[in-house]
């Protein structure tokens, strides 16, 4: 049966002593998925220097990646990608009626997951940034 | 029962869609980062590469179909996050016109790119 919650204003972080796995859930979803709609513009902007130049393409490219900080960007961008693919899993399980009861747990094991995959990326993501 | 939280109205077509585009994004997504990080190493990457790359057709059409779904999903997921917390009239309005464009300019842009990597214009 279906049951609506008046959970109040999710956004009153005030309240995060409050927050249940669900909820968790939904914030890191969100916040993942504001920076990853940014990330598509910036890098539509980086990619459009293919149309000055060959040359500008490659140039830019690869001056971005000999920065340190563009590198642990990269990282960060991993992480936020990895847990909005499996949260999305997560919720599209859910919504196809498998797993509810056991939301929470998927919840922590999407975590669990991004932070392994992240941190076994991080020495490919770095590989030659310091000489 | 456990609760459900959602910036969706379940059953609509934007929660419809939403789910579709993501149901293929969550693959192509992970194809596209281990192709550029872990295949290919991003501080490699050239023009030429690129092109090698753009100018098979399946990879060029897989490229494109990304653009779209990606961009439909995060312009929507963008647009209900914010009727979700709580933009009406003609705010709204004006917010989905503005998401709207920016989405329609992010395409012809990625388009233009996608195109300058083959040999079709």
């Amino acid at each position: 049966m279906s049951q609506s919650y008046n959970r109040g204003l999710i956004e009153d972080f005030g309240r995060w002593r409050e927050f249940s796995a669900g909820m968790w859930a939904w914030v890191f979803h969100k916040f993942t998925g504001w920076v990853l709609v940014g990330y598509l513009f910036t890098h539509i902007a980086v990619l459009s220097t293919a149309l000055t130049s060959p040359e500008a393409y490659t140039t830019t490219i690869q001056s971005l990646e000999s920065l340190l900080v563009v590198r642990l960007l990269e990282v960060g961008l991993l992480a936020v990608a990895v847990f909005h693919i499996l949260n999305g899993l997560r919720l599209l399980f859910v919504d196809l009626g498998i797993g509810l009861e056991s939301q929470d747990k998927s919840f922590y094991a999407s975590l669990l997951l991004t932070g392994a995959i992240v941190i076994a990326s991080v020495p490919t993501f770095l590989a030659g940034v310091f000489g | 029962m456990a609760e459900r939280y959602s910036s969706f109205q379940r059953g609509g077509r934007r929660w419809l869609w939403q789910r579709i585009t993501a149901a293929f994004l969550v693959v192509v997504l992970a194809f596209h980062f281990f192709l550029l990080h872990f295949v290919h190493h991003a501080d490699e990457v050239t023009f030429a590469m690129s092109q090698g790359r753009m100018q098979e057709l399946t990879y060029f059409s897989l490229m494109i179909l990304f653009l779209l779904t990606a961009t439909f999903h995060g312009v929507n997921g963008v647009y209900n996050a914010l009727i979700n917390m709580g933009v009406e009239g003609s705010r709204k309005k004006a917010i989905g016109g503005v998401l709207a464009v920016a989405g329609l300019l992010l395409i012809v842009q990625g388009t233009r790119v996608a195109l300058a990597m083959t040999n079709l214009v």
